[in-house]
């Protein structure tokens, strides 16, 4: 399902505002970067409901999310969140996390079931099945977390660094289930990340934010080969030379 | 191995701490080890059988029992709102829950009478409507037992519910479940070890009620009568009621001891 976003949000914060206006086309996933305590994480929070906006509006396909009165409780709004830390249930198993999902979205128990046997198979976990949290590696965890947030049938995928507590095999298989799933779903997302690598290689926009402000925001190569900022220039230098050319 | 050392981090305790520490599990332990040194053998199970044993004894399972679940139905809501409440709030209603913990019982027992006593306001309007009289019931008994066993309950919980954060609740509220859904599936069974030690200890607090008990509810034999009382009655009693006084004794603590390892089998690392 390919749902347009558009936020025009202001959340404060002790230090400065969070003020940005951002629209992902249907389909169509955004890179969120910059520095530390920028701001990022607010905004997918406050896209998920998890935060209140004080003024704007949030917007997914014909359902305003959020304005400066209404706030849709994060239950009602179908908005996918994955964070840095999967959040797996402890003391449900790892189909049972994916089952939990299935039902929260108004699936019955056979088929969340189901569901959740179809996910770790397509995973290559089925043997996992019936494992808690605490006995599953990062990198399993984390792939779990992402078949948990899509079995609840969302209409905007929210990836908020999802790789950064990930080794680095582990980082890349993870990369590539998201870009793959992604790709599959046609989802509306927004993925937060450090990596210009990762913007590179899932996203199609990218937007800059500082300080709360969006600094810069384009087509992700154009903005990586024109950085405005010092960051956004230190972001690129960190990308192989020849990913520009490509 | 010596006993003062951890084997996994290397760290000894300061050789300092050793005596105070082994003086002060003595302080806890001889006085039972006494206690039990005591007890007449012979006619023990004589006396825990005898009929005001049993009793009180079954009047103070009654009254616990159902002082508990009075804890329980209240106390899990207010644990609730307590975790899930700014931090100014959650003080002020931790500080307020903890008073029955460091207020003497016996002055516990006194407010109580002054709530429920027939000629106060609130006294006269149970009166009214239901035609009784709370003091020296054993209405009375399960009040008392709930007022000064509330705060386990109510701090086990809200430490459980605290630990487990908000961060599992977001989580499942942004996969779609509803605030029932997230409450029944998620939060309570995250929070089910600290629940089940608040109960044990809630309970244990409960037939151990003594202070509160005595001036609000007396020491009617069968009706407010309850284990603690009658060890109270029997001590103060001559001749063979010293050996049932020993005996009771016994009972509560074994009742104690059981309690103790329960809580133990359910600590939150029990819970893979």
């Amino acid at each position: 399902m390919s749902e347009f976003l558009t936020a025009r949000l202001t959340v404060p914060r002790t230090g400065f505002d969070v003020q940005v206006e951002l629209d992902v086309h249907p389909g169509q996933a955004l890179a969120l970067m910059g520095p530390s305590g920028a701001g990022k994480s607010t905004i997918v929070h406050a896209i998920a409901g998890i935060e209140r906006i004080a003024s704007g509006m949030i917007q997914l396909g014909g359902t305003v999310l959020a304005d400066g009165q209404r706030h849709l409780p994060p239950h009602r709004r179908s908005v996918g969140l994955l964070g840095q830390n999967p959040m797996l249930f402890p003391h449900l198993g790892a189909a049972g996390n994916i089952a939990f999902a299935a039902r929260a979205s108004g699936q019955g128990k056979a088929q969340a079931e189901q569901v959740a046997r179809q996910w770790l198979e397509r995973l290559g976990l089925g043997e996992l099945a019936g494992q808690r949290p605490a006995a599953l590696s990062g990198g399993q965890r984390q792939r779990i977390a992402l078949a948990r947030a899509l079995a609840a049938r969302p209409r905007l995928l929210l990836i908020d660094e999802p790789f950064a507590s990930l080794d680095v095999e582990a980082a890349a298989d993870m990369r590539q289930l998201v870009r793959a799933e992604l790709e599959r779903t046609g989802m509306t997302a927004i993925v937060v990340s450090h990596s210009a690598a990762d913007a590179v290689a899932l996203a199609g926009e990218l937007a800059v934010i500082e300080r709360g402000r969006m600094v810069q925001q384009g087509p992700v190569r154009q903005v990586l080969a024109d950085p405005a900022t010092r960051f956004v220039r230190a972001v690129a230098a960190t990308l192989p030379a020849g990913d520009f050319l490509s | 191995m010596s006993i003062v050392s951890k084997a996994d981090t290397g760290v000894r305790a300061p050789l300092a701490a050793v005596l105070p520490a082994i003086l002060g599990i003595a302080l806890l332990v001889l006085p039972l080890a006494a206690l039990v040194a005591r007890a007449s053998w012979g006619t023990l199970f004589q006396d825990v059988t005898s009929p005001a044993a049993l009793q009180a004894l079954w009047l103070s399972l009654r009254t616990g029992f159902t002082a508990t679940l009075v804890c329980v139905v209240l106390g899990v809501p207010l644990a609730l709102v307590m975790a899930r409440s700014s931090a100014r709030t959650a003080q002020l209603l931790r500080a307020l829950v903890a008073v029955p913990l460091v207020l003497p019982p016996m002055v516990g027992g006194v407010a109580l009478l002054f709530l429920f006593g027939r000629t106060s306001p609130l006294g006269r309007l149970i009166d009214d409507l239901w035609g009784m009289t709370l003091p020296f019931s054993t209405a009375a008994v399960i009040l008392a037992q709930a007022f000064v066993a509330l705060p386990f309950l109510v701090l086990s919980v809200e430490g459980a519910l605290r630990s487990s954060g908000a961060g599992y609740e977001q989580a499942a509220a942004t996969l779609g479940a509803t605030p029932w859904t997230v409450l029944t599936k998620v939060t309570l069974p995250l929070a089910a070890p600290g629940l089940v030690a608040g109960v044990i200890l809630c309970f244990a607090r409960a037939i151990g009620e003594f202070g509160a008990t005595a001036l609000f509810a007396g020491n009617a034999p069968g009706v407010t009568q309850t284990m603690p009382l009658a060890i109270y009655t029997a001590f103060n009693g001559a001749g063979t009621g010293r050996d049932s006084a020993v005996a009771l004794s016994l009972l509560l603590l074994a009742t104690a001891i059981l309690v103790l390892v329960s809580v133990r089998a359910w600590r939150p690392g029990a819970l893979k």
